[in-house]
């Protein structure tokens, strides 16, 4: 049918963000190995500790299989062709911006995000990883006055090792999956957020993390504390240069949540996808979790994926504390030959515990949209409920979606709801829209973001306004 | 009749229009001409083409004109695309209206009047502005306020999704207006409402098309000219009184008409 190709070209958005810094960089030979690892420990100048975690994680990943269950198609990844560390050439110890390399600064003035005092955001502090370093981290000062610590995970261990030591790896412990035992042993640089008791973050906190090199992989590390009565809402985004080769990158997060602590997250991620026929493009192995270890303590996970070749990601809530609250609000849009296999885990412990899960995946092209996730519910979280809705939609006849969800209840008092819905953007929809004057890509934009609605209105207010933005620009493009 | 009318040029003219879907063809040469001012029925058996005329002349991607044109304003429009058209002034009341989870009527509204605005050369308005403009606008179709931050007709009964499309139309004041069996299931009430709100947005300057199958429309709004169609052709054409008399005999006494043509 005539519309069908049109929202096949409609889909097609060339990538913003695909261009490539040209700085002098200081990178390690290609391939893993226990010197490799201790290379990089040795270059960040790591206590003994993190060593052992490192050296003790890869020794784990050594004996770990990739997993296959999510059925994702891809050629096999060289572990030994990818090189660990890559880092911009600066000055050893940087007091201000003005040390920083203009290119680096013009690099992310490019992605919208300025770093210098003048045009910083004014409303959100940054923290900007470039490769395997973070390069600046804005509104430190104010932040310290309030006591909330924001740095990059490097300074932290070395100015906070007590903080690092304690609580890296309890949330996401190095053998838990094949890419979380690999992110242990290399990871290299991401943010840290440590927000005390009773303190309300006076700003959004923000990390960009951008991949420059080709050849190397990233390995960001992010650990955030909420402790008692606290709250923070943190924002992520990403973006890449378009290469052909793919390139690697597999993060862990972990958010600790004490007693009556609140911790939002939200992502933008828009890796490079690549090309049309499916070359080039991230493979993004990402391991999120939150533990709500106190009382009432609330984590809420916010995700619009709209890039990479390939996203294995499920953002997940470990609900201990008694009335503790786990949030997924998730969109997921996958066009050409992405794949995405995203979800959550909400596994309930504690009494009375609660999660939502709210799931909207959009294939277009030939994408494979999948959601996948588990709903646990254990012998002593009496009273415990979740709600669950995973709705997709298909643009055009080409994609898939499909939704697993996973439910497993130990707990007879507790309430499971689960709700799913597959619909397609109708020649008569578009034809209604258009026959009021609405432009056809318009249409299909005002429709992707209808459906997405539900989760747009969890995300901060300037990220909102930044997703619906992004899926537009990826719906957007040559009309007839 | 009417002479003075015709001293203008006409909104719409549709000629010797056949058209098809997937190969069947459903309209075999269709001629009508509609002038500023003119109220027009079409009526005719389900599956006579009555709402396929109008779909094609809104522009709907699923139908081929093999031949013939559709002039508007003196314009062909036959290549053109279904929102150029609606920005240009031509507007379908749909028979069904369809529903788009996700999307709030009031911003749909707004988007599509300023889509019209923009082509007139007038301001778009804002939200603060258009709030003004629509609830002016609601009056005319007795709507409540809470319809607008619903999503598009969705969970409407039959006569809310009808007097939504006829809200449509007062804020996109077009020059012509087709409107599909917009007094199908509506009740008596209703039907006044709808009426007496497309009599409140029609004009000298603009034509309506009535595609309609009772006459309890007709005896709310008189039209000038009634056609009736059969197999995809307008078989016969008269004043309002035709309307009366098919009431009366019903379709079957058109068949007549085919047999003597």
């Amino acid at each position: 049918m005539v519309n069908e190709n049109l929202v096949k070209d409609v889909v097609k958005e060339p990538y913003k963000y695909g261009f490539v810094t040209d700085i002098e960089t200081e990178k390690i030979d290609k391939g893993l190995n226990e010197d490799i690892i201790k290379l990089i420990s040795q270059k960040k100048e790591e206590p003994k500790f993190l060593l052992d975690f490192r050296l003790k994680a890869f020794k784990k990943w050594q004996k770990m299989k990739e997993p296959d269950w999510a059925g994702l198609g891809y050629k096999k990844i060289d572990y030994q062709d990818i090189i660990y560390y890559s880092a911009p050439k600066q000055k050893e110890k940087i007091s201000s911006l003005d040390e920083v390399d203009p290119k680096l600064l013009e690099t992310f003035d490019k992605l919208g995000i300025p770093l210098t005092e003048q045009k910083k955001l004014t409303n959100v502090a940054v923290d900007a990883v470039f490769d395997s370093v973070s390069i600046a981290t804005t509104f430190r000062e104010e932040l310290a006055e309030h006591g909330v610590i924001f740095c990059s995970i490097s300074e932290a261990v070395k100015d906070h090792a007590d903080l690092i030591e304690k609580y890296l790896g309890t949330v996401v412990p190095a053998s838990d999956n094949y890419f979380a035992a690999l992110n242990s042993a290399v990871f290299s640089d991401g943010s840290f957020v440590y927000i005390p008791k009773g303190v309300t973050c006076p700003m959004d906190l923000s990390s960009y993390f951008r991949i420059n090199s080709g050849d190397s992989g990233q390995f960001e590390r992010t650990l955030i504390i909420a402790e008692e009565s606290s709250s923070v809402s943190y924002l992520e985004g990403c973006t890449a240069p378009m290469f052909d080769t793919n390139t690697l990158h597999a993060a862990v997060v972990e958010l600790i949540a004490l007693d009556d602590a609140s911790i939002k997250y939200s992502t933008v991620q828009n890796w490079y996808a690549g090309d049309e026929e499916g070359i080039g493009g991230i493979f993004n192995f990402v391991t999120k979790r939150g533990k709500c270890l106190g009382k009432r303590s609330k984590i809420s996970w916010s995700q619009v994926e709209t890039g990479s070749a390939i996203t294995w990601k499920y953002p997940s809530c470990l609900l201990l504390g008694e009335e503790s609250v786990g949030e997924f609000y998730s969109v997921a849009l996958t066009n050409n030959l992405q794949q995405a296999d995203t979800g959550t885990k909400m596994i309930h412990i504690g009494p009375k515990t609660k999660s939502t899960i709210v799931s909207k995946g959009i294939s277009a092209g030939n994408s494979k949209n999948s959601y996948r996730g588990l709903v646990k519910i254990g012998t002593k979280a009496t009273g415990s409920r979740n709600y669950s809705q995973c709705d997709s939609m298909l643009i055009g006849d080409q994609a898939s979606a499909n939704t697993f969800p996973y439910i497993k209840s130990q707990q007879p008092n507790s309430e499971i709801e689960h709700e799913a819905s597959t619909c397609r953007i109708s020649e008569d929809q578009l034809f209604y829209l258009q026959s009021r004057g609405i432009e056809f890509e318009e249409a299909v934009s005002m429709m992707v973001s209808g459906f997405c609605r539900d989760v747009f209105n969890q995300l901060p207010m300037e990220f909102a306004a930044e997703a619906d933005k992004l899926l537009a620009l990826k719906l957007e493009g040559s009309v007839g | 009749m009417q002479s003075k009318m015709k001293e203008s040029d006409p909104i719409l003219e549709v000629e010797n229009l056949s058209a098809s879907t997937d190969n069947l063809p459903i309209l075999k040469g269709v001629s009508l001409t509609v002038y500023p001012g003119e109220i027009h029925a079409i009526m005719g058996r389900n599956g006579c083409g009555k709402s396929t005329l109008s779909k094609i002349i809104a522009g709907h991607p699923s139908y081929n004109i093999t031949n013939g044109d559709i002039k508007f304003l003196g314009e062909n429009i036959n290549s053109l695309e279904p929102e150029e058209r609606s920005q240009s002034g031509i507007f379908l009341g749909f028979q069904y209206p369809i529903e788009i989870p996700g999307v709030s009527n009031l911003e749909f509204l707004r988007v599509s009047t300023n889509a019209r605005r923009k082509f007139l050369n007038k301001e778009e308005l804002d939200t603060f502005d258009f709030e003004e403009l629509v609830k002016e606008k609601l009056e005319i179709v007795k709507m409540d306020h809470a319809f607008l931050s619903r999503s598009v007709n969705q969970g409407f009964s039959g006569g809310e999704k009808k007097r939504n499309e006829i809200l449509q139309m007062a804020l996109l004041e077009p020059k012509i207006a087709i409107l599909d069996e917009t007094d199908s299931g509506l009740d008596i009430d209703a039907l006044r409402i709808v009426a007496s709100g497309i009599k409140k947005i029609s004009n000298a300057e603009t034509g309506i098309i009535l595609i309609t199958h009772y006459q309890r429309l007709l005896d709310e709004i008189e039209p000038n000219y009634v056609h009736v169609m059969s197999d995809g052709q307008i078989i016969k054409t008269g004043e309002s009184d035709l309307a009366l008399e098919l009431e009366k005999k019903g379709y079957e006494w058109t068949d007549n008409f085919i047999k003597e043509t």
